[in-house]
C-alpha cells in the first residue's frame, strides 16, 4: 500500500501535577510547543496507551499496536528489561496519564506523535519517570524526509539496514531511499533474473538480499512509518548488471574491434527494453511504494561513442553527435515503462539538465553543487513545473574534521528565486550516505547524529530553528538519548553521556 | 602429502571459505588484485614465499611456557584448498632470558625467524616479544621470514579525557594494535575536560574532576588490567599527565593547584595553567608522580608541556612579582621552563625517563640527555626533526599522523607515504629517531566511532614504522591492506573499508 502524505495537526494533552523540567530534549523541534514546569510522575506499572473512543483506528491496527509496544520499552527502559521499580517513590495519581489519539489523524501521524511523546518523558536521578504538562501542535514542514543508503559499493547486512530504520524513526525521517545496486555489485536477488545477483553480487550467497530480506525491510519500515523507495539506476552505474545479463551493456570498441569492456546499458536494442520492462514489473510488485527511483545520473558517453552500432543508430534517429539525445531516448522509454506500471518516477537532476521529455509528475532529485548552483537548479526545475527533492547539501558521506553537523543544519531549502507556487514544488530532501567508504563497521556513527541535523531542517519551522548555537545543546542531549536507545551515534564535541556506548 | 597449489590467488580467497569451489572464486571478480605477499601486514623485512602450502589442523600445537594460553587462544585456523597437514608449530626462545615475566621496553628485541616446512614449523626468537610477532604470521603460509622492526617505538595515542573511553574499547584496540605490531600505548589519560584517573593519593582529583566519579573513572584495577593486557601483547603503556597547560580538570579536586586569573586587580573566577610559583604545587607533583611511578611499570612517562597559554599567568600579580624576583623580565617561557625543570627533576627522582612535547624543547628548557622529544606540530616538522636531533635528543614523530583529522577519501595513503627520516641531518642524527605515534585526539571521538576511525588508517602507520624504508608500493599496499582489514573485521574489530569492496565475512556487530 502507499503512504501519500498529507498535512495534519497533532494535538495531545497531558494532565499532570507538580515539578520542574525543560523540554529541550525534543528533536526535531515541534512546530509549536508550550510546556509548563508542572510535571507528573508516570508509573510504568500503570501507564498505558489507548485508542480514543472516536478514533478511526482501534486495537488491531498493526502499526499502532506494534508502536505502542515499542515505545513503551523506549519510554520505560528499566521496566522493559524486566526489573521492577519497587524502590522508587511515586505519588499516587488520581488521573491516569493517557495518550489520546484524536480524530482526523492518520496512522503515520500518530506514530511521529508517539516519538515526540517518548522524548518528553524523562527520568529523575532517583529513577522516577516524569512528563511535563505540554501542548504540542506539530506537523512536518516537508513531506519527503529521506535517507539514502548505498548497498552496492559495500554490502550492508540486513541488521544494519534495520538499525538505520529504527534510528530514522527517532528523527522522524520517513523515506528510506534504497540505492540497492550500482557498478560494483548487484545484491538484489531477482525472482525473474536470478543470474543478476548470482553473477553480479560480491558473493552469490552471503552478499545478497533475498525476497524475504527485502520483505522484512519493507515491513520493518512500514511499522515505523517509513516508505521504502527503491532505486535501480540506469543507464549508467550498471557494470554489475552486465555480469548476469549479457548483451545488456554496450560493448565498448577500441578502434574497429570490441575492447572487452562494457559501458552503460545499450539503448539501441529492443531486448534492453524488454528486459527492463520485466525487471521493473517485478520491482513494482516487490516494492509497494507508488514511487520508483530510476537514477539516470553520470552517464559516460565515451563507450557509446566508440560503438559503431550505436553511432549508426544515432544517425538513423537524427540525433547527430548529441549523445544527450540518446540518453533522453533511453530514459524516456524507461519512464514510460514505469508509468505503465502505475508508478511515479524520481530521477536525478541530470535527466532534467539534458532536457529529457518526462511526465509532469516526475520528481527531480538535485544532487550537484554548492548553494549557488543548487539554488539555480531549484529555480529552473520548479519554474518548469516539476516537483523537486534536495540532496546536494546533505551528502554526509563527505566527512571532514570538526562540527560539520552545523553545515547540514543551516541549509535553507527554499532560499532560491521563485514564486510561492514554485516553492511549493519542493517536496523535501534527502540525506545521502554513499557507500564508497562506508559499510556496517562505520555506518551508524557516520550517519548519526549528523543526519539528525538535516532532520530538523526538514521537519521544523525554519525561523524557530535558525540559531545553530541554540540547537547544539539540544542535539547533544538528543545524541545521548540515541545512545540510550542503542544507536551508536558519535559525539558532536567534548562531553559525556550518562550511559556511554559499551561496545567496541 | 605435499600438493602444489598453482595460484596464490586461490589461496587468499580460500581463507575462511570452506565449502566453495575454486572455480566460483575465480569468477567472483575481486576489486583488488592479489599481492605476491598475500595479506602480510606489516610487510616483514625479509620474506620468501614458496608455492607449497599447508593446512593447519585444530591439533596444531604451540609450545611455550608462559603466554601459553594467550597464544593458543589467538591462533586462528585457516582452511585452504590443499589437504597437507602441518601439525606442529614449535616456538624456541633462543636467548637465556626470555623476559617472559617482564615488561616490554624501548630496547626490547622484537626480532624473530619463522620457517614453515612440513611437518613442523619453527618460530625462533631471542625474546618472547619476537615470538608474539611471529605468532601472528604463522597463520600465513610462508616459507621463511626473518623479521625485525625498523623503528623501536611504534605507538598509538588515545585520549580518554575529552571523552571517557570504557575499558572494553581500550582493550579491543590493544588487541588490534598487536595485530598491527604497534608496541606502545600512549595513554593521554587526563586533560582540561575531565580527570578520569582515580588516584590513590589524591582521590578527589577524579571525584571532582571526572565526568562522573563512578561511571567515568579508571580505578586502580582498571589500570592494572590495561597494563597486563598490553604486556601480554608486547605493548608498553606510557601514561601522559600533561602539565602545566591542559589541566583545567585537575583544579576541581586540587584547590590552589591552578593559577587564579585576574581581571584587573581582582580574581576573575577562572583559572589557568598550573601555578608555578607555589611550593605546594611541587609538593603535590612529587607525591602524585611518586604514585604514578609505582602504578605504571614502564621506564618512561609522558609529561606533556604543550600549548601553555601565558595570558592567565600574565594577569596574576603574584606571578608578576615572581617574574621580577627571578629576573625573567617579560619572557614567560622562562617561567614555563622554571616549572618544567623542577617537574623533570621530580620525575627523575622517581627513576623514570620522560617524553615531552616539542614546545618544551623549542622553549629552551634544560633536558636530560635521554629525554624523548615528541614532534607534533604540522608544517615544518622536518625542520623540527633536524633541530631536535641536531641537539642530540631522541625523538618520535607524530606530526603527519594526526588521525583525528578525518577527510573524505583514501587518506590512509598519505599516512603511508610519510618517510620519517626525510629531513636534513647526518646518519647519527637519523639514528636518534626511534619511531612515531599515530594520534587519535578525542574531541570528536569516543567508543561509538573510535575503532573504525583508527583502523585500518593506523595500519598504514604501522607498516611505515615496522617495514623497510623501500616498502613504498602503494598499489601492493592496497592489496595487502584490504585483506588485512578483512582479517581485523573477521576478528570482530570494526575496521572501516578502504574502498568499494567486500569481505567474505562482514562485520557482525551493528
Amino acid at each position: 500500500y502507499t503512504y501519500t502524505y498529507i498535512f495534519y495537526n497533532l494535538v495531545f494533552f497531558i494532565f499532570l501535577q507538580l515539578g520542574l523540567h525543560s523540554v529541550e530534549g525534543v528533536w526535531p523541534l515541534p512546530q509549536s510547543i508550550t510546556s509548563s514546569p508542572e510535571r507528573y510522575p508516570l508509573n510504568p506499572q500503570a501507564f498505558y496507551f489507548t485508542y480514543g473512543s472516536q478514533s478511526a483506528a482501534q486495537e488491531g491496527c498493526s502499526v499502532l499496536d506494534e508502536a505502542f509496544k515499542r515505545y513503551f520499552s523506549l519510554i520505560f527502559p528499566d521496566y522493559s528489561s524486566g526489573r521492577f521499580y519497587s524502590e522508587v517513590k511515586f505519588l499516587k495519581c488520581k488521573n491516569e496519564v493517557r495518550f489520546k489519539v484524536l480524530l482526523n489523524l492518520n496512522v503515520v501521524v500518530v506514530h511521529t506523535g508517539l516519538e515526540t511523546f517518548s522524548q518528553l518523558v524523562y527520568q529523575e536521578d532517583f529513577g522516577s519517570y516524569y512528563v511535563n504538562k505540554t501542548e504540542i501542535k506539530d506537523f512536518p514542514r516537508f513531506q519527503f524526509r529521506g535517507i539514502l543508503l548505498d548497498t552496492s559499493r559495500h554490502y550492508l547486512p540486513v541488521q544494519a539496514i534495520l538499525k538505520t530504520l529504527d534510528a530514522m524513526a527517532f528523527s522522524k525521517f520517513n523515506v528510506f531511499h534504497w540505492h540497492i545496486v550500482d557498478d560494483p555489485s548487484f545484491p538484489y536477488q531477482s525472482r525473474t533474473f536470478p543470474d543478476l545477483s548470482a553473477k553480479g553480487a560480491f558473493h552469490p550467497m552471503t552478499h545478497i538480499y533475498t525476497q524475504s530480506d527485502v520483505g522484512r525491510v519493507i515491513s520493518f519500515a512500514r511499522m515505523r512509518g517509513i516508505r521504502v523507495l527503491p532505486e535501480f539506476d540506469s543507464p549508467g552505474h550498471t557494470q554489475s548488471w552486465g555480469k548476469g545479463q549479457s548483451d545488456l551493456l554496450t560493448p565498448c570498441y577500441s578502434g574497429s574491434s570490441p575492447s572487452g569492456t562494457f559501458g552503460p546499458v545499450n539503448p539501441i536494442l529492443p531486448s534492453t527494453y524488454k528486459f527492463m520492462a520485466t525487471l521493473f514489473k517485478e520491482v513494482s510488485s516487490v516494492f509497494p511504494d507508488s514511487y520508483i527511483h530510476l537514477g539516470g545520473d553520470e552517464v559516460n558517453f565515451s563507450c557509446w561513442k566508440s560503438n559503431p552500432d550505436v553511432r549508426a543508430f544515432m544517425l538513423k534517429m537524427g540525433f547527430g553527435a548529441d549523445f544527450t539525445k540518446l540518453e533522453a531516448y533511453y530514459m524516456e522509454n524507461i519512464v514510460n515503462i514505469t508509468v505503465a506500471l502505475n508508478r511515479t518516477s524520481i530521477v536525478w537532476q541530470d535527466v532534467f539538465d539534458y532536457h529529457e521529455r518526462i511526465p509532469k509528475d516526475t520528481v527531480l532529485h538535485i544532487w550537484k553543487g554548492l548553494p549557488a548552483s543548487y539554488a539555480a537548479e531549484l529555480s529552473a526545475i520548479t519554474k518548469a513545473g516539476y516537483r523537486v527533492l534536495l540532496a546536494a547539501p546533505w551528502y554526509i558521506n563527505h566527512i571532514s574534521y570538526g562540527q560539520d553537523w552545523r553545515n547540514y543544519y543551516t541549509v535553507q531549502p527554499l532560499n532560491f528565486s521563485g514564486t510561492e507556487e514554485q516553492k511549493k514544488l519542493v517536496i523535501g530532501g534527502e540525506v545521502c550516505m554513499w557507500g564508497e567508504y562506508v559499510d556496517a563497521t562505520n555506518l551508524t556513527p557516520r550517519l548519526w547524529p549528523r543526519a539528525s541535523a538535516a532532520a530538523e531542517r526538514l521537519w521544523s519551522d525554519e525561523k524557530q530553528t535558525s540559531d545553530v548555537d541554540k540547537a547544539f545543546p539540544r542535539l547533544q542531549d538528543f545524541r545521548c538519548e540515541l545512545l540510550r536507545r542503542g544507536i551508536q551515534a558519535e559525539p558532536l564535541f567534548v562531553g559525556h553521556c550518562k550511559h556511554e556506548y559499551q561496545g567496541v | 602429502m605435499l600438493k602444489f597449489v598453482s595460484l596464490l590467488l586461490a589461496l587468499s580467497f580460500c581463507q575462511g571459505l570452506q565449502h566453495n569451489n575454486i572455480d566460483d572464486y575465480v569468477e567472483a571478480e575481486p576489486v583488488f588484485e592479489a599481492s605476491k605477499y598475500g595479506s602480510l601486514w606489516p610487510l616483514p623485512q625479509k620474506v620468501q614465499i614458496s608455492e607449497v602450502s599447508f593446512k593447519l589442523t585444530s591439533s596444531t600445537a604451540v609450545f611455550i611456557s608462559c603466554f601459553y594460553i594467550y597464544l593458543f587462544k589467538s591462533l586462528h585456523i585457516i582452511y585452504i584448498c590443499d589437504p597437507s597437514d602441518l601439525s606442529e608449530l614449535q616456538v624456541w626462545i633462543t636467548s637465556p632470558d626470555s623476559e617472559c615475566d617482564g615488561y616490554p621496553s624501548v630496547t626490547s628485541d622484537e626480532s624473530y625467524e619463522l620457517t614453515v616446512n612440513q611437518p613442523v614449523a619453527v618460530l625462533k626468537a631471542p625474546k618472547v616479544w619476537g615470538a608474539l610477532h611471529g605468532r601472528i604470521y604463522s597463520i600465513y603460509f610462508l616459507s621463511i621470514i626473518n623479521d625485525f622492526p625498523r623503528f623501536q617505538h611504534r605507538g598509538i595515542l588515545l585520549d580518554s579525557s575529552r571523552h571517557f573511553l570504557p575499558i572494553k574499547v581500550i582493550l579491543a584496540n590493544l588487541e588490534t594494535m598487536a595485530m598491527n605490531k604497534f608496541n606502545v600505548f600512549h595513554w593521554h589519560i587526563v586533560d582540561d575536560q575531565s580527570f578520569p584517573y582515580l588516584s590513590r593519593t589524591f582521590p578527589q582529583l577524579s571525584e571532582q574532576g571526572a565526568y562522573h566519579p563512578y561511571t567515568h573513572v579508571y580505578t586502580p584495577a582498571d589500570v592494572k588490567m590495561v597494563i597486563e593486557f598490553a604486556r601480554l601483547r608486547g605493548i608498553r603503556v606510557i601514561p601522559e599527565f600533561d602539565t602545566p597547560g591542559h589541566t583545567q580538570s585537575w583544579g576541581k579536586g586540587q584547590k590552589d593547584l591552578l593559577t587564579p586569573c585576574y581581571s584587573g586587580s581582582k580574581p576573575s573566577g577562572s583559572f589557568g595553567p598550573v601555578n608555578p610559583i607555589l611550593n605546594t604545587t611541587y609538593d603535590f607533583m612529587a607525591q602524585f608522580f611518586t604514585e604514578i611511578s609505582t602504578v605504571f611499570p614502564d621506564g618512561y612517562v609522558h609529561l606533556g608541556g604543550d600549548e601553555v597559554d601565558f595570558t592567565c599567568w600574565k594577569s596574576n600579580p603574584d606571578i608578576q612579582k615572581f617574574m621580577e624576583q627571578q629576573h625573567f623580565g617579560d619572557d614567560y617561557r622562562k617561567l614555563e621552563s622554571f616549572y618544567i625543570q623542577k617537574l623533570l627533576d621530580i620525575v627523575t627522582s622517581t627513576k623514570k625517563g620522560y617524553l615531552i612535547w616539542q614546545e618544551v624543547f623549542d622553549n629552551g628548557v634544560k633536558l636530560k640527555p635521554d629525554t624523548v622529544v615528541h614532534v607534533w606540530i604540522g608544517g615544518g616538522s622536518d625542520k623540527e626533526m633536524s633541530s631536535v636531533t641536531a641537539a642530540g635528543y631522541t625523538t618520535i614523530l607524530s606530526a603527519p599522523w594526526y588521525l583525528d583529522y578525518i577527510s573524505y577519501g583514501q587518506d590512509w595513503q598519505k599516512y603511508y607515504k610519510v618517510e620519517p627520516l626525510n629531513f636534513e641531518g647526518t646518519d647519527e642524527q637519523k639514528k636518534l629517531v626511534i619511531g612515531g605515534e599515530a594520534c587519535l585526539w578525542g574531541e570528536y571521538v569516543d567508543a561509538t566511532n573510535l575503532t573504525p576511525r583508527l583502523w585500518p588508517r593506523a595500519s598504514a602507520v604501522a607498516e611505515r614504522l615496522w617495514s623497510a624504508k623501500d616498502v613504498t608500493d602503494i598499489g601492493d599496499a592496497f592489496n595487502r591492506l584490504s585483506l588485512h582489514r578483512c582479517r581485523m573485521v573477521e576478528r570482530g574489530i570494526p575496521a572501516e573499508p578502504l574502498f568499494s569492496s567486500y569481505c567474505p565475512h562482514e562485520y557482525k556487530g551493528v
